[in-house]
């Protein structure tokens, strides 16, 4: 059953990746390009999911606004598991007090509120940062601020390596430290990086959408699955315009996907 | 004698360690401020209504603030002088706004973690000890539809949803429990399920042991040390959830004060909530990791 889940969450996952990244062929209209003859309008054959109050195609929005978030919240994953993988085999597999040192400052990390901090650092960007800018320093900061939890597993899986036989033998026979990590520890961490990979997108795609619905995310009028949600801030709209609802439904869906690629297992390590 | 002594000693660890953690989590908090483009920028300085003498004052006083290193030195010392500053925003004494604003989130998060623990542990073990797909799908879709919602969505139809007579603490409280409960349940379920799965249990349970016995007096006393560790990190997330929470639903808590802090670019304020949060979240990882060390589970360790 859940190898199955697995298969069509992948297959969803693909669909969705491939029609967004196609947004630019695919998308009705540029995510910018204002109807201003056409303000809030209801679903049609020109605008399929009818338009937002500023009169911009909102399929296109969310065309654009999927890709950007499903590119830059893996990249901020791939960042935060490559320095996961750094701190955490250098820590597993070296101990002492150099290992001991690299947790302390991973236990510091978790112990920071890192919304809070994303809020600081927000607040300190200048208020000319180019929407741009501002997508790559959000992304950036999850990325850099969410390697220390992977890295406590990887250090501990990296801490279970050191003590096995190939270990002993590639000891025994003079193979530097350096190039043991590399050749020998890092390929048998594969699926612990792996798997904290697939965790940290989710996170991030939930942290960019919960930073984009307070306005402190993606600035416009770069569309995110952040600030598209921020069509459903009103009753009254949602309730004559349901289909505003649907980057809410596809965020739902995807991160779902994303959730159910990780083996149960992973979580409770 | 010998045990008391102990404690002791790691209880004086324990502080030693907070005070650490605080004082060098906050220096990291600096150091990150000082690397954002815009730090030293004041949106003040783009209000058309002050003359150039205005704004040159403005960015007179931010360079008396220096860099945030220096700043947050100062900061520190001036806390220990009882002085937690004043807000930039507000205009108010930032003791005053804590001693308003803290009651407000203590509640709600207090209460949303209980219950989230309570219905997330509770399923966990219902579903270990009922032992029906059924039962574990169910709690498993419900548990991964609450984790795929961002918080602030949540909180969003919590209060389209709750008839008006509703207090807001109510759904603010329940948001809270909603995003806890799907972390607890999951990871209570997995560690409970590998303990399940040891040999000396799998022997008990073939022995005809009833189900509850074994869940109960044997496979969660030996999870009990990892199960309590999430108690702090389950305090981290409500924290975390409060600040979409409270500001979607106009709650008057430490959340919401960082939201508008965040928006008005108040660093002082935004600061010493960072500094609180870190306390409070560095105390209850403490907390639990010394409590799992003294339950029988932890004990045997």
């Amino acid at each position: 059953m859940r190898v199955a889940l697995r298969r069509i969450a992948i297959g969803v996952l693909i669909t969705v990746y491939g029609v967004c990244l196609a947004a630019d062929v695919l998308a009705p209209a540029g995510y910018a390009t204002q109807f201003r003859d056409s303000p809030g309008a209801p679903p049609s054959r020109a605008f399929p999911l009818g338009t937002d109050e500023l009169g911009r195609d909102l399929l296109s929005r969310l065309l654009y606004g999927t890709r950007l978030s499903l590119v830059l919240a893996p990249a901020a994953a791939l960042l935060a598991t490559l320095l996961a993988a750094g701190a955490g085999s250098l820590a597993g597999y070296a101990g002492g007090w150099l290992g001991a040192g690299v947790l302390r400052v991973a236990d510091l990390f978790m112990s920071l509120p890192w919304l809070f901090l994303l809020l600081t650092v927000r607040a300190t960007l200048p208020l000319n940062t180019r929407p741009e800018d501002s997508v790559l320093i959000t992304f950036l900061l999850l990325g850099l601020l969410g390697w220390a939890a992977p890295a406590c597993v990887v250090a501990a899986a990296a801490g279970t390596l050191r003590g096995s036989e190939f270990a002993l033998h590639a000891r025994a026979s003079g193979v530097s430290n350096a190039r043991f990590i590399l050749v020998q520890v890092l390929p048998n961490l594969k699926p612990v990086l792996l798997a904290q990979f697939w965790i940290a997108v989710p996170v991030f795609i939930l942290s960019e959408a919960n930073l984009g619905l307070l306005g402190l995310g993606v600035g416009e009028p770069l569309p995110s699955w952040g600030n598209l949600l921020r069509g459903l801030e009103s009753l009254h709209a949602l309730q004559t315009n349901p289909w505003l609802a649907a980057p809410a439904a596809l965020l739902l869906i995807v991160v779902a996907c994303f959730h159910l690629v990780v083996p149960l297992e992973d979580y409770s390590k | 004698m010998q045990v008391t002594r102990s404690l002791v000693k790691r209880a004086l660890r324990m502080l030693l360690s907070i005070v650490s953690v605080v004082l060098l989590g906050g220096l990291i908090a600096a150091g990150i401020m000082q690397l954002a483009p815009g730090f030293g920028v004041d949106a003040r300085e783009l209000d058309p209504r002050l003359n150039r003498d205005s704004v040159e004052a403005i960015r007179a006083a931010r360079s008396r603030e220096g860099n945030p290193l220096g700043f947050y030195f100062r900061y520190l010392h001036r806390i220990a002088h009882g002085d937690f500053g004043v807000s930039q925003s507000l205009g108010r004494p930032v003791a005053e706004l804590l001693a308003e604003r803290v009651p407000a989130t203590v509640r709600t998060v207090t209460g949303g973690v209980l219950c989230g623990w309570s219905a997330g542990l509770g399923l966990a073990l219902l579903a270990c000890l009922v032992r029906t797909g059924v039962l574990d799908a169910v709690s498993g879709t419900l548990s991964a539809f609450f984790l795929c919602i961002p918080s602030s969505v949540l909180a969003l139809f919590l209060v389209f949803l709750s008839p008006p007579e509703r207090r807001v603490s109510t759904s603010v409280t329940l948001a809270i429990a909603l995003v806890v409960f799907p972390r607890i349940y999951r990871f209570s379920r997995g560690i409970l399920g590998q303990v399940l799965l040891m040999p000396h249990l799998l022997a008990a349970r073939a022995r005809g042991l009833p189900s509850g016995r074994v869940l109960f007096l044997h496979a969660l006393p030996a999870a009990a040390p990892a199960i309590l560790a999430l108690g702090g990190v389950s305090l981290s997330v409500a924290l975390s959830a409060s600040i979409p929470i409270e500001a979607i639903c106009d709650w008057p808590g430490i959340g919401q004060l960082a939201w508008q802090a965040s928006l008005e670019r108040d660093l002082p304020l935004l600061l010493i909530l960072t500094l609180l949060i870190t306390v409070v979240v560095v105390t209850a990882n403490s907390m639990a990791s010394l409590v799992g060390e003294l339950t029988p589970g932890g004990a045997a360790k």
